[in-house]
């Protein structure tokens, strides 16, 4: 007798492959926002960055890839919620005593608790910058840059002065005219409270993918003697420390040194 | 002169597969430290059965670490606190005069305990029987050299074929996965040319009946690497991932059952 074999998505391992590469490309995600968000460093009152802002929110491409993007986030934590509902099952009777120390990393253990601390941070973060931004509630700004010279300087502007994005040149100033989202994130992190949950979600954001993104490749099966010591550094120092530490960076420089 | 010394267990006590189990307290008195942990359990069960009690229910067979039968998690730890081990290969001196020693039978959905610390592991079985084979034609007998196999290849067959199927992956996982020894049995015909008439067939049919066993899903916490007894490797796992979603995406083939 023969049958067909199970469809891919309903065994465990096609659930990991979903696993695995909605992570990974919530990964690449963090790359790109964080080189983008560098740009809050800059001494410039925000110029570069809400033109940034505005650029990442209406070119096209880029509205797409972040829609890709929401859904890897909710397909991402639908999966981590049944893969962890079928592992509960998988031992109804736990064990009076149970060393995993000894065995393997805490991080790799408590991937769904660490997620869900990322999960409550989106949630937190989108509320106060996309959602604020989408939905008018931050300030606005005229800044006018000096052609010749290249100085830039900042100028408020008032809701009902303000229609939509523009840039425009007159008598060799560039006027361009924006929603403040650099004020809003000014704004934003004097909160201490707000501050704290940044820096705890980057923190848990680093034990995730200390194990996460080593732990994709090993998913999709790549393991390779050459490549693989190339992934676990990639995993640990980029993903593991630089990201996170640069992205907890910004509300403390906010906090802090603003 | 090995020296002795005395225990208290706190061992899982339960009838059957029905009933409701529980730990149980039961001192093991002047134990000498070169006895095995499993000898160490047949001098308490001596005592109980002297006494006109239910000796304690534990599988073993072989106790010389090549069977996979005897199992038992030891504080915490199948096969106890060494690493690379079974049961019947940890010896008493790695425990102290006065130590509370708790055990505990495999704990999964899929291995159901029988009686104490025995529990029922023909869910491998059932998944072996799936697609862990190779079919070889009935005739003459060919040369043995016949099929070259570069040794580099024999070697990681063989390393994947060490596996004896004793469970402490899925006992050490905290998923209760059954990928490690699933993914040697699969490896152990991938690598072989032997192996490849049925190579994409059985690496579906096999990953087949470990869900429908119901272990649980890795998340690479590598427990069962640390844990088995055999030094069975991840990279039979990602060879498993490899054969299986290979199999999916480009070379779908029934099961033959
Ligand atoms: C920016 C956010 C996130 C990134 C970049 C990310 C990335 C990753 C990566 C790369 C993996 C490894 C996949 C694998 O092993 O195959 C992973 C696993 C996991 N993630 Fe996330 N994740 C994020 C958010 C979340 C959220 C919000 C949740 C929970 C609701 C979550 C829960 C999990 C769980 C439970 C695993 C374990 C699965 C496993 O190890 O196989 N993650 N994540
Ligand atoms: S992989 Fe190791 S721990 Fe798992 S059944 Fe085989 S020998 Fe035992
Ligand atoms: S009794 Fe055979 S391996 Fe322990």
């Amino acid at each position: 007798m023969s049958s067909k074999s199970k469809p891919v998505l309903s065994s465990s391992i096609g659930k990991k492959l979903i696993m695995s590469l909605t992570g990974l490309f919530l990964c690449t995600f963090l790359v790109i926002h964080l080189i983008g968000n560098l740009q809050l460093f800059k001494c410039d009152d925000g110029y570069a960055f809400n033109n940034y802002a505005y650029f990442m929110t209406h070119f096209t491409p880029i509205k797409v890839v972040s829609y890709l993007l929401y859904a890897s986030i909710i397909i991402h934590a639908v999966y981590a919620i049944v893969l962890s509902m079928n592992n509960k099952k998988a031992r109804p009777v736990g064990y009076k005593q149970y060393n995993g120390q000894a065995n393997s990393k805490w991080n790799s253990r408590n991937m769904g608790i660490l997620g869900t601390i990322i999960l409550v941070f989106l949630a937190t973060h989108l509320q106060n910058f996309w959602w604020k931004y989408h939905n008018d509630q931050v300030p606005y700004v005229e800044y006018h840059k000096d052609l010749s010279t290249g100085t830039v300087t900042t100028h408020e502007l008032q809701a009902a002065d303000f229609t939509e994005y523009s840039v425009i040149t007159e008598n060799g100033v560039e006027i361009t005219r924006a929603r403040d989202l650099y004020k809003q994130v000014d704004f934003a992190f004097q909160n201490i409270c707000l501050v704290a949950l940044y820096v705890i979600a980057m923190a848990a954001l680093a034990f995730h993918l200390i194990h996460g993104f080593g732990s994709a490749f090993q998913t999709l099966g790549f393991n390779h003697k050459k490549y693989v010591p190339i992934i676990r550094f990639l995993g640990i120092w980029i993903f593991g420390i630089v990201i996170p530490v640069a992205f907890a960076l910004m509300p403390l420089y906010f906090y802090f040194i603003k | 002169m090995s020296a002795h010394m005395n225990l208290t267990l706190k061992v899982w006590r339960q009838k059957n597969d029905k009933s409701k189990g529980q730990f149980v307290t039961i001192q093991a008195n002047d134990i000498a430290d070169d006895m095995s942990f499993l000898e160490m359990l047949d001098i308490v069960n001596d005592d109980l059965t002297r006494k006109g009690e239910d000796p304690i229910y534990f599988d073993h067979d072989c106790r010389e670490g090549i069977c996979g039968m005897c199992s038992l998690v030891i504080n915490g730890r199948p096969h106890g606190p060494k690493y690379g081990i079974t049961t019947c290969q940890l010896h008493m001196r790695s425990f102290h005069d006065g130590q509370t020693i708790v055990i505990e039978p495999w704990r999964a959905a899929a291995f159901p305990v029988l009686k104490d610390l025995a529990v029922d592991r023909t869910a491998f079985d059932r998944i072996q029987q799936a697609g862990g084979y190779v079919n070889v034609n009935t005739g003459g007998v060919q040369d043995a050299n016949n099929i070259l196999i570069p040794k580099r290849i024999a070697d990681e067959a063989f390393e994947s074929a060490t596996c004896i199927g004793c469970g402490a992956c899925v006992a050490a996982c905290k998923n209760a996965s059954a990928m490690l020894f699933v993914s040697a049995k699969i490896s152990q015909f991938a690598l072989l040319p032997q192996g490849q008439t049925e190579r994409y067939e059985r690496a579906q049919a096999m990953v087949d009946q470990m869900d429908a066993e119901g272990f649980g899903n890795c998340t690479n916490t590598g427990a069962c690497e640390a844990e088995c007894p055999k030094g069975i490797k991840l990279t039979n796992i990602a060879r498993m991932n490899r054969e299986y979603l290979t199999a999916k995406f480009f070379r779908e083939e029934d099961i033959h059952n």
